[in-house]
């Protein structure tokens, strides 16, 4: 057991918060191991965004939101008085569900978090630092030519893959993904869902979605939330052919009444 | 969502496979009725009636692919679509092998009786009652009666090995006899392979309810291993 939460990239124990008096979590505790896809599904409202977004506490933008229990992230508290929030949400990259790109050049995008975070040594630095951004974002080829052009005249999925990259270009450990393919077509989701996979390999990645199929596709656990509580976590392919929890099944089969 | 599509597609897979279940129960049945009462017409019948198992088989299976395709079951509802479209062609392979034994009795009520059927009944009996018991556990989603239907396999095996040494017996005693021995001896085989494609939905029964994949577990590789000690080859 002591092993497991060793190796734990973020660690959940007994997380309550509220919004104001409305509780909206209830005691969720979990563990996500590093480099690993984790999928969050539940009805709206069931507090899967409200979770995700205690991991990099972009919930303090929220007046009168609290939180009570405990989040680490490589063994360090994420809620403790001394944690540099600046450094932490560098750390845990975030990607919303509907693309946000800066109303500057695509190239810029991907190069303001380098610049404001002074990651880069000079300017032939920063470059590289973009293109490894857009090549692990998967837009590198489709952009290359055109950096200099407006973000907005990207495609809706080019657009989301665009804050993937500038995401990715302050070199997080961690991804949240707010439904980054909601908003997408097939297509566009199928190259996120790639992407998703292929970023495994250097990230952890908790993404919410509100598609099953989206979570079985790109996901190795998936957490079940209703009602601010975490009803079960388990292997993505445990949960979808044979669920622990009566709950999950009705969800996942969609014989919620 | 008490009357989902989803449920009502499910409800008729699950009566199209009943209804494959029980035809295939009664082609067992008259094909052995054929073959002890020596009777060419009803032989004819069954092998008559094997095409509608097949147009049977067909409709589930393009039933089965079209609720994957378009409804995206998961769970149990994804177990319960994978053993129907997994029991459906071992139920036309059993219908098959009924159409044998019927091919079979129309050769061999042409010759003269060999010898009472009396173990060749008896082992079509236990297989008859192994497929029916394994069809209502597979409708109840009974995993405990399943492993015990798995068990009585042996029992056929056993009868097999008796009527495979009783026929080799008369071949040796009466070379004359060795035609409507041999036809004897693939009803026999006929008999011993349904047994065991009845183990293969009883283990399918398992997954339905279980989710565990017992085919092929230690247990019952050894099982299969002794069995295949004592048969003739």
């Amino acid at each position: 057991m002591m092993q497991k939460i060793m190796q734990s990239k973020i660690s959940v124990s007994d997380l309550n918060f509220f919004y104001g008096k409305t509780q909206a979590l209830h005691g969720v505790s979990l563990e996500i191991p590093a480099r690993e896809v984790i999928a969050f599904i539940g009805p709206s409202g069931c507090g899967k965004s409200t979770f995700l977004r205690t991991l990099n506490r972009m919930n303090d933008l929220i007046p009168a939101a609290r939180a009570e229990g405990r989040v680490t992230i490589d063994g360090q508290n994420v809620y403790a008085p001394e944690t540099d929030v600046a450094a932490l949400r560098r750390k845990v990259g975030m990607v919303f569900q509907k693309s946000n790109p800066f109303p500057k050049s695509i190239y810029e995008n991907v190069a303001y978090g380098i610049r404001i975070n002074r990651i880069h040594a000079n300017k032939a630095d920063l470059s590289d630092r973009v293109e490894k951004a857009l090549r692990d974002a998967a837009l590198w080829n489709e952009v290359k030519d055109r950096l200099n052009s407006s973000a907005f005249s990207l495609s809706g999925g080019q657009q989301q893959r665009l804050c993937i990259a500038r995401a990715l270009a302050v070199k997080p450990e961690i991804v949240l993904m707010d439904e980054p393919a909601s908003a997408l077509d097939p297509i566009a989701t199928q190259k996120i869902e790639e992407l998703i996979v292929e970023l495994k390999r250097e990230y952890t990645i908790v993404v919410v979605t509100h598609n099953m199929q989206q979570a079985t596709r790109v996901s190795d656990k998936t957490a079940f939330f209703m009602l601010g509580k975490l009803i079960e976590y388990n292997r993505t392919q445990k949960m979808f052919t044979n669920p622990d929890e009566k709950l999950t099944e009705d969800y996942i089969t969609g014989r919620f009444g | 969502m008490e009357n989902r599509l989803l449920d009502q597609q499910l409800d008729l897979l699950r009566d199209k496979i009943l209804l494959l279940g029980g035809t295939t129960e009664a082609a067992l049945h008259r094909a052995m009725q054929a073959l002890t009462t020596r009777d060419s017409e009803l032989a004819k019948k069954v092998l008559e009636e094997d095409r509608i198992i097949d147009q049977m088989e067909l409709e589930i299976d393009r039933m089965s692919v079209e609720i994957l395709a378009l409804q995206q079951p998961a769970a149990h509802d994804l177990r319960f679509v994978i053993s129907v479209a997994k029991i459906t062609p071992i139920l036309e392979r059993i219908a098959d092998h009924a159409g044998s034994i019927a091919d079979a009795a129309l050769i061999l009520n042409n010759e003269p009786q060999l010898k009472n059927y009396v173990d060749l009944p008896l082992m079509a009996q236990i297989a008859a009652e192994m497929l029916r018991t394994a069809l209502d556990a597979f409708t109840a989603e009974d995993a405990q009666v399943s492993r015990e239907v798995i068990k009585r396999d042996q029992k056929i095996d056993e009868s097999y090995h008796r009527v495979f040494d009783e026929l080799i017996e008369i071949m040796i005693e009466n070379p004359q006899a060795t035609t409507s021995a041999a036809h004897l001896l693939f009803v026999a085989k006929h008999l011993e392979r349904i047994g065991d494609y009845v183990k293969d939905i009883c283990e399918l029964n398992v997954y339905l309810r279980e989710a565990a994949f017992i085919k092929h577990s230690p247990i019952y590789e050894n099982a299969a291993e002794s069995a295949a000690n004592g048969e003739p080859h």
